[in-house]
């Protein structure tokens, strides 16, 4: 068995010889631990470390991780580059890389740290049992580790393993009762702490099977438990394969076991220990691995984010085709049994995926190859390649695969941020309730405080602790005046269980209006409330287990991904939560085949977390991934050179072009128009760009078929040449016309290939060509209060060239930069249907408004640089039953559940609305999972899924009780948008108005002692009527008051496409005191302090001439200075020396010296930092004209054309009454 | 006996009645409509009335319909951006059942008529 797994090292070192050679420098260096340990603490990085160990479980997958290992490394290091993950990664890299692999890796740190797992199995091969039974022995302190190095012929190994299972074992210890003392003392200890090790360390030596194997696994355990047990005992040669082996896969039980449990000893300690340990570990066997692994993940519990241990195949399979993969793995496999079984479970991956139907379409790809999914359950074909593997053979792969493992390690990205990783906690880490583990569990919730959870968790504080009463409390509208709470508003936690609720997804992803879904289509028409979900699914995440396995566990019947609710019926089988299919759990899933105990698939990061994402295979691609493309299609029109943007533009590509997510293979053009279109050809090798002139508008054809688009890193000087001479090459221009469409079409022909992102900027409405556009807009009806027209596109030129370009994988992202009516209406068509986004800056001057040309700055900043995501589709699943209905958000719906999304930003926010077609009445929780499938900027396939579970419940009450008003307020906002085009405007505003009175009045008729004088709403719904107000009191559906049709129409858009809190701020804008900050209740983000003023509402009479408030209205921020405002204030924070001096147009505060000026500005900075696109600020005096706009967003109070909040509920209870 | 004018229409109605059940089945919106038209013309022209009667809200419909279709450059009922939608979906598929129902019933009256008319005549 040893020889086997040995050789399957060699393969992957073969490939990675110059690693390893780093990697036995760094074993040398290991001892010195203390200096590579650093990078290791990071938090995320440990946490990574761990999901690998718990992949390191499975041998199969490893098996084909290593094959794929090979081509691995190339993956490995586009994947730091990820935008979330690149900073993760050196951090979670060198720490797994110290763990994992052996004394190689050490040697590597950061930039060989992906590598580590892979090379380290040739080390461990050799030497490394023996160490890695140290290792597991020594368990205790680092200290130890050296000794027991000593001790192990591998010395850099042993050390290695030593520290680390110092380390890991503490956290075990602290498990199982052990004395934590053991950890961090030197091991003392027992053995076989059961607890801990026996499942998974059981799992593991099943799975290596070998009969050496057990023995070892004592000791590794023992290890664990007890101090250092000695390799001595380990004796055996062979055995010290085996704990090689063992300690790979016990390495990834630990790891699990770690993370399930929550570690006695403090986050930081471990880290610490971790970070020693690892830092010494170099070579050290799996054992090392596996301690580090588990300490790793008692650090960092949050870690979440591990990277299963498959990865590497999956990696593999993604950039090549799998059948290219295969080849390599049985190569490596060929030394051992332990190969066969690499081969099994290659050989098994492949033909699974050649029984899969190819995909036709995306849409097949997302459903996975069984396009019928949902239909035909049962011809679809088995995914699982696991029942070919043999469990014989299993073991010895087991043991070939730990080196391989080591790999995976590399590939999990520990989402979290640096400064994170201690704090974050868990949140999907959460152990599963079932696991014994559970013991550590207080621990985790302590730690839970994680970013993610915090809303969450505080939601749970308020909700929980009296959570029937407070929110079914009923609460007089009209009597209460003072409705709104002055802490902001939470997410409302699904009354469930606890464990659940910790698995739950964060509701900054997923959230849905009800969070008690009601049991019947007749109880929902009795609450009178929209059910539907609002989506964030491509969110930033500071956290976010990455897995790679060969198998992608799904339902057989609806494809549903395997997650935290599905329910295990034994060991081998588990039931979808959402169709309730019996499914079988496949043999890669499990722990150890071979001697048929398996392992514990509920303990596997899929089922930990809510959210997690997917290496999806080649099996997820209709073509290889595709490369970043980006297109710029730049009006250089006269209108546009007055405005000026391309010095702005030109600056900020110059600035960002090194940050353009992308690899090596990424692409970029330019193309620009006003009555004729001009092509830029920038190929390697020219001295200059050329420029190519196409005056045929009418028949637009590409002068040159491959050098327009052209790779930014070749010729990147071509292209800052072109950036620098940009603005200035038309200065002269007196071409007033604009060939929009045309040009639409050239880009569309040039990026109809790869697909990709075109990005056009837009002066002035298109008067050329296809797709030209009259003005549509009467100035004289901006503030009629009938009808407004022109809502609707005036032709669908824009749509069709939408839709042909999603067909092509292009998303088209509009920017309109215009001081005159442009009908985005008719322009906003082009993002909307091809997942584009759109941004507007009316009358944009970059000197006469210099606000706004800041603005676009810092959104091209963050436009250039976020995570995009290509050829993506994202599908929507729910528990049988429940129904989508319609979809909101830029997106082309392919078929009733399938949005075909060309890019993804992770600034785009869908709804979904939902029906109740079958009573729930058989069950008592519902899910829903997201699945969005994309191309990462790195040329990667991956997957990331949502579920959300929530209860169903019988009663009316209990259905109010659990309404979130916020997302309820989101959706009716998408729906009414969708009704003033579809109908009208004055439609809409009845409808938003009658969804308040039919809600309220329902929840009337449910409290026996109805007062016909008073408004009453249930605590959670009292906000309702004021969200509602705000709503027609938005640009987007206000009547009355002068709105620009273009302003109406972009409110709307932005109303589709925002993520729910974003679009909660454009809706009802946040007020604040800031002239009198003080700590108290100051939260600290990264060593600042920031204080949290408290909510003010949103009426004049809170504004008091002594004070200064900030309305924080999303995408500006307003500064009203009082008259009689404190001098002292003025001067501190404005600098100004009294309120007279404060200059009319002020948008920013200086940076002053003084404790109120550093407050307010930490603040402001604070809110900055918690959405993409950055505000703008405008200080606002009292008298000056710009108040009327500060004005406007006073929601509360009445207006010529508005009612104000007070005589909008004697409205409603007027209808009410009727 | 004599072949009428009526007899040829609803000859004709028949078998274009057979087409319009394939096209309600499947949305296929213009050959629709103009074969409907079509033949209410030649009820039209054969005096019909009752018929035509029976025939002139299903045309007025349909002329509606059309008129309020989605903005949209070439002929078309359906928006490939919203047909998607659960609700417009639905009606959409009642609306066709509805048709065929009609267009069924219609066609054995059709037969009727037309034998009766031969018959008679």
């Amino acid at each position: 068995m040893s020889a086997p797994a040995g050789s399957p090292r060699p393969a992957a070192s073969a490939r990675i010889p110059p690693r390893l050679g780093g990697a036995g420098a760094s074993g040398a260096a290991a001892p010195a631990g203390p200096g590579p340990a650093p990078p290791q603490q990071n938090g995320p990085a440990q946490n990574q470390m761990q999901f690998p160990s718990g992949y390191g479980l499975h041998p199969q997958n490893y098996i084909a991780p290593s094959g794929h290992y090979a081509q691995g490394p190339g993956k490995m290091t586009s994947l730091p580059l990820d935008s979330q993950h690149g900073d993760y990664y050196s951090g979670l890299y060198t720490v797994p890389t110290q763990n994992v692999v052996t004394p190689n890796t050490a040697g590597q740190q950061p930039g060989a740290q992906q590598m580590y797992g892979r090379v380290l199995p040739a080390p461990h091969m050799a030497g490394s049992a023996l160490g890695s039974f140290p290792g597991a022995t020594s368990s205790a302190s680092h200290v130890h580790t050296s000794a027991s190095v000593n001790h192990h012929n591998s010395p850099a190994v042993g050390a290695a393993n030593s520290s680390v299972a110092s380390q890991g074992f503490p956290s075990t210890c602290g498990h199982y009762a052990m004395s934590t003392v053991s950890n961090a003392a030197y091991p003392r200890v027992s053995y076989s702490s059961p607890p801990a090790g026996d499942p998974y360390g059981q799992q593991m030596f099943t799975s290596q099977n070998a009969p050496p194997v057990r023995p070892i696994r004592d000791n590794s355990f023992s290890g664990q438990n007890t101090a250092i047990s000695h390799p001595s005992p380990l004796p055996p040669p062979p055995p010290q394969q085996y704990h090689q082996e063992q300690s790979l896969s016990g390495y990834s039980t630990l790891s699990w076991s770690a993370s399930g449990l929550p570690s006695t000893q403090d986050n930081l300690l471990r880290n610490h220990t971790g970070s020693l340990a690892t830092a010494n570990n170099n070579p050290t066997s799996p054992v090392a691995d596996s301690l580090s692994s588990s300490v790793m993940q008692n650090v960092q519990p949050p870690v979440s984010s591990p990277v299963v241990s498959t990865v590497l195949s999956g990696a593999s399979s993604a950039r090549t085709p799998a059948a290219a993969c295969h080849p390599a793995e049985p190569a490596a496999s060929v030394t051992q049994p332990s190969e066969l079984f690499q081969q099994k479970g290659v050989d098994s991956s492949s033909t699974t995926s050649s029984a899969s139907p190819g995909p036709n379409s995306y849409d097949a790809l997302e459903g996975g190859s069984y396009p019928d999914m949902l239909s035909s359950s049962a011809s679809s074909p088995a995914p699982d390649p696991a029942p070919e593997s043999d469990p014989t053979s299993a073991p010895a792969p087991a043991a070939a695969q730990p080196s391989k493992v080591a790999k995976p390690f590399g590939y999990g990205y520990p989402a979290l941020q640096p400064g994170y990783q201690n704090a974050a906690a868990p949140p999907g880490a959460g152990p599963p309730s079932a696991s014994p583990v559970y013991s550590g569990f207080q621990q985790y919730a302590q730690q839970y405080p994680g970013l993610n959870q915090l809303s969450s968790g505080l939601g749970g504080l308020s909700l929980q602790s009296a959570p029937q009463p407070e929110s079914l409390r009923p609460v007089n509208l009209t009597q209460d005046r003072n409705v709104l709470p002055v802490t902001p508003v939470w997410a409302p936690v699904p009354n469930l269980n606890l464990d659940l609720r910790k698995l739950n997804c964060s509701p900054d992803s997923f959230r849905c209006t009800l969070t008690s879904i009601p049991q019947t289509q007749a109880l929902l028409n009795k609450a009178k409330l929209p059910l539907g979900l609002l989506l964030h699914p491509f969110r930033d995440l500071t956290q976010l287990p990455v897995i790679t396995s060969n198998t992608i566990v799904r339902c057989r019947s609806c494809r549903t991904y395997i997650n935290p609710f599905v329910s295990f019926i034994d060991q081998r089988r588990w039931k979808c939560n959402l169709c309730y299919r019996v499914n079988d759990v496949p043999e890669e899933f499990m722990y150890n085949p071979l001697t048929r105990s398996y392992g514990e698939p509920h303990k596997r990061p899929e089922v930990q977390n809510s959210t997690v994402e997917f290496i999806a295979s080649s099996d997820y691609m209709l073509r290889p991934p595709q490369p970043a493309v980006y297109l710029f299609v730049l009006d250089v029109s006269h209108n546009a050179v007055e405005a000026g943007y391309l010095t702005i533009l030109c600056q900020s590509l110059l600035e960002n072009l090194d940050k353009l997510p992308g690899d090596s293979r990424t692409r970029i053009g330019f193309l620009t128009f006003d009555s004729t279109i001009h092509f830029y050809d920038l190929q390697e090798g020219l001295s200059q760009p050329q420029m190519l002139i196409v005056s045929e508008i009418d028949d637009v054809f590409l002068p040159t078929p491959d050098s327009l688009l052209v790779n930014l890193h070749e010729s990147k000087e071509l292209i800052k040449d072109l950036l620098n001479a940009l603005p200035t090459m038309f200065t002269n221009t007196r071409e007033t016309h604009s060939a929009l469409g045309p040009a639409l079409q050239a880009a569309f022909k040039l990026m109809s290939p790869t697909g990709g992102r075109v990005s056009v900027f837009q002066t002035q409405l298109p008067s050329l060509g296809a797709g030209l556009l009259q003005s549509r807009e009467d100035p004289n009806q901006r503030s009629s209060t009938k009808v407004v027209q022109h809502l609707g596109p005036a032709t669908d030129f824009y749509k069709k060239l939408a839709l042909d370009c999603s067909g092509q994988q292009t998303a088209v992202d509009l920017f309109l930069l215009s001081s005159q009516y442009s009908d985005l209406a008719s322009l906003a068509c082009m993002s909307k249907y091809s997942a584009g986004c759109i941004y507007y800056y009316p009358s944009f001057h970059c000197t006469h408004n210099p606000s706004q040309a800041e603005k676009l700055q810092k959104d091209l900043r963050r436009y250039l640089t976020r995570k995009i995501g290509f050829e993506a589709v994202m599908r929507i699943r729910c528990t049988k039953g429940l129904s989508m209905h319609t979809f909101h958000g830029n997106f082309f719906v392919r078929s009733t559940d399938l949005l075909s999304l060309a890019n993804i930003n992770p600034d785009a926010g869908f709804a979904v609305q939902l029906s109740i077609e079958e009573s729930l009445t058989d069950t008592s929780l519902v899910c829903f999972q997201t699945a969005l499938l994309y191309t990462s900027s790195k040329g990667e396939r991956r997957i990331r899924v949502h579920t959300l579970c929530l209860p169903v419940v019988s009663s009316l009450a209990d259905v109010y009780a659990g309404v979130d008003v916020q997302a309820a307020i989101c959706l009716l906002a998408n729906m009414a948008v969708d009704r003033s085009v579809s109908s009208s405007l004055s439609d809409a505003r009845d409808a938003l108005v009658n969804a308040v009175v039919d809600s309220l009045s329902a929840y009337g008729s449910t409290i026996s002692n109805l007062q016909h004088s008073a408004l009453i709403a249930p605590s959670s719904l009292k906000l309702f009527p004021l969200y509602v107000l705000a709503l027609l009191k938005q640009k987007a559906f206000r009547t009355g008051t002068s709105t620009r049709l273009d302003d109406r129409v972009y409110a709307m858009c932005q109303i589709k496409c925002q993520p729910l809190v974003h679009l909660m701020k454009m809706i009802h804008p946040n007020l604040y005191r800031i002239d009198r900050l003080t700590d108290e209740g100051a939260i600290h983000v990264n060593d600042r302090v920031v204080p949290q003023p408290p909510l003010q509402k949103l009426s004049a009479e809170k504004l008091t001439r002594e004070g200064a408030f900030l309305m924080d209205c999303g995408s500006v921020f307003y500064i009203w200075i009082g008259k009689s405002c404190d001098n002292n204030f003025i001067e501190d924070v404005l600098g100004c020396p009294n309120f007279a001096s404060i200059p009319q147009k002020m948008t920013h505060l200086p940076e002053l010296d003084t404790l109120s000026s550093e407050r307010a500005r930490s603040f402001i900075t604070w809110l900055r930092d918690n959405r993409p696109l950055s505000p703008v600020l405008h200080v606002v005096k009292d008298e000056s004209p710009a108040k009327t706009e500060f004005f406007q967003h006073l929601i509360e109070d009445r207006t010529e054309a508005a009612f104000s909040y007070y005589e909008f509920l004697l409205h409603i209870q007027q209808h009410i009454c009727k | 006996m004599a072949f009428t004018f009526a007899a040829f229409c609803y000859m004709l109605a028949l078998l274009l009645t057979a087409a319009l059940i394939f096209f309600a089945i499947w949305h296929l919106v213009l050959p629709e409509y103009l074969i409907h038209a079509f033949f209410c013309v030649m009820f039209l022209c054969a005096a019909e009335w009752l018929t035509l009667g029976l025939n002139m809200p299903l045309l007025a419909y349909h002329i509606w319909r059309y008129m309020s279709r989605p903005v949209m450059s070439g002929p078309g009922l359906y928006d490939p951006t919203t047909i998607m939608n659960a609700d417009i979906l639905a009606y959409c598929q009642k609306e066709g059942w509805c048709k065929l129902a009609f267009y069924l019933l219609a066609f054995f009256y059709y037969l009727y008529g037309m034998i009766y008319v031969l018959v008679s005549s």
